[in-house]
């Protein structure tokens, strides 16, 4: 088995006296793609966050390709080959939808993703490059979350629920582009409500309940029994 | 004609509020900040003007590409060092701490310089005057107001056109997804600052031409600068442009009715125009 890619150990997180994630150990090793679930408020974005700096970190947390970067901030580990598509989108309403794109490139990493690559996966967006982002529909908002963060060329790129209020014909365009997506040895979280959706495109699985692991197991043979144990908390 | 030529001075006295406005603006625009220091950097501004130029001899708009640079690394280091603690959901310490900061300039200005009124000598250009379709302009005003043009559609494009205007954008909509996209809000934060104290340093020098000037004028020049922001509307730069000159007709149009008026006219515009369009006339479209 290669040297993981990330390397979460005893992860803890908080917001004020809140304590949203406890002791999270996580592994993703290079051009793998991993799949967590979990019951709202589970704590997946907090993890997210955490893992892009976001979020601080207690040290020695976070390791990504062998260095300590649980200390660093968000455009720090960005600039390491980190991208996230957040929840929620969140493109910058002043920006036209080709500014947004063109911001994800301003880590400075070279690699096969640029303006005409992610032109040639979502061609609408081309026709709609000068068009303020908000004006985009919700799924086209989305092709542009994941443009962007593609922009970067990143080693490992995180997807918080790209499915969430979209209808299911898009949402089966985008996991289908995932795969021209995902290649290269590049590696991916994705965070998903829809689990058999998650299982299809990933080769494991983590579950999160209330802010502990509470399954880790291979996306093929992990059975819907200890699933929704895991997810639900019934013994 | 008497009026044609009050409107006409007053639309070029808009050209300096402007340049007083510009870099308000800018720091609003991005970071959200009232800077209620602004008008007491400005005449920070014409200080270091007139160091310069007694000390080298250089005249005061070839001392600008000293002022310039040097009030750019002034507000670089202020909001590195200080300004961007502040910074959070609350407004308020923004606002107390720059407020103190008003008090520091001021009495470390008054120590250094003395409370004396000073004046930047710029020899003939402060009194040269052209004549244009029968109305006598003087060439400082003129050259203010063209200034105000170049300066406020550089920032323009700078903000619409460059990567760091698209940074600066990026940055004022989401903090942390800019962050996200290898931005430091910091790095970011500072440069705005910079850019709004080089600005502000263009404004110093003209106005320190133009009048006189001591310690204690900055409260006044951060009053028009604000005034002109508000009218113009937040956050648009050609809005404050406008806002500047309509603030400049309405004083010289006050001044001549009654040259008590000048400046009771001008916040009286400001007034009126605050209470049919709260939010200015040109606000921001995109929020
Ligand atoms: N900004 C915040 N301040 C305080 N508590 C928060 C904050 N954000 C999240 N939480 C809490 O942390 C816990 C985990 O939230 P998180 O957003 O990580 O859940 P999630 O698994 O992503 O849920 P969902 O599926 O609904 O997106 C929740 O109990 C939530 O209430
Ligand atoms: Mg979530």
């Amino acid at each position: 088995m290669p040297e993981p890619t990330l390397k979460i150990h005893g992860l803890n997180a908080h917001y004020g006296d809140f304590q949203a994630l406890y002791g999270v150990d996580m592994q993703v090793s290079q051009g793998e793609v991993l799949a967590i679930i979990g019951a709202n408020g589970a704590g997946k974005t907090t993890l997210m966050r955490s893992i892009t700096g976001l979020l601080s970190n207690g040290r020695g947390q976070v390791e990504y390709r062998g260095e300590d970067i649980s200390g660093l901030r968000a455009d720090q580990v960005a600039t390491r080959g980190l991208a996230m598509v957040p929840e929620g989108r969140q493109l910058f309403p002043s920006l036209s939808v080709r500014e947004n794109l063109m911001i994800g490139a301003q880590v400075g990493r070279k690699g096969p993703w640029n303006l005409k690559a992610v032109y040639d996966l979502f061609p609408i967006l081309e026709q709609r490059k000068d068009q303020a982002s908000t004006s985009l529909s919700g799924g086209q908002q989305q092709m542009v979350a994941i443009g962007r963060a593609l922009m970067a060329n990143p080693d490992l790129i995180l997807f918080d629920e790209i499915s969430l209020g979209l209808a299911p014909i898009i949402i089966k365009d985008i996991y289908d582009a995932l795969p021209g997506i995902i290649g290269e040895g590049m590696s991916a979280i994705i965070v998903e409500q829809d689990i058999s959706k998650a299982l299809s495109v990933s080769s494991r699985v983590y579950c999160l309940q209330e802010g502990r692991v509470s399954l880790e197991g291979d996306a093929n043979t992990v059975s819907r029994d200890d699933i929704s144990r895991a997810y639900f908390g019934i013994e | 004609m008497d009026w044609l030529n009050a409107i006409v001075q007053g639309t070029l006295l808009g050209g300096l509020y402007a340049l007083f406005a510009a870099g308000l603006s800018l720091i609003f625009g991005v970071m959200r900040l009232v800077n209620i220091a602004h008008g007491d950097l400005i005449v920070l501004g014409a200080y270091l003007g007139l160091t310069v130029t007694t000390a080298t001899g250089l005249h005061p708009l070839l001392a600008l590409f000293l002022i310039v640079p040097a009030m750019g690394l002034i507000g670089y280091a202020l909001q590195r060092g200080m300004l961007n603690q502040t910074l959070g959901s609350d407004l308020l310490p923004p606002l107390l701490v720059t407020f103190g900061l008003s008090v520091i300039l001021q009495n470390g200005l008054l120590e250094l310089y003395t409370a004396d009124p000073q004046k930047l000598d710029a020899g003939s250009l402060e009194t040269a005057s052209v004549t244009v379709g029968g109305l006598s302009l003087g060439v400082l005003p003129v050259l203010t107001f063209f200034v105000a043009l170049a300066v406020i559609g550089g920032l323009q494009w700078m903000f619409y056109k460059t990567p760091l205007g698209r940074a600066f954008r990026a940055v004022s909509d989401n903090q942390d997804i800019a962050q996200l996209m290898g931005l430091n809000r910091r790095h970011i934060f500072g440069l705005a600052m910079a850019l709004a104290l080089g600005v502000t340093a263009i404004a110093g020098i003209l106005l320190g031409i133009r009048t006189s000037f001591d310690p204690s004028i900055g409260g006044g020049r951060l009053i028009f600068g604000f005034e002109a922001v508000i009218i113009g509307g937040l956050g648009n730069l050609w809005g404050t442009l406008v806002g500047g000159i309509i603030l400049g007709i309405a004083q010289t149009i006050g001044a001549k009715i009654d040259p008590g008026w000048q400046l009771l006219a001008g916040h009286i515009a400001f007034l009126v125009i605050l209470a049919v369009r709260p939010n200015g006339l040109f606000p921001r479209t995109t929020e």
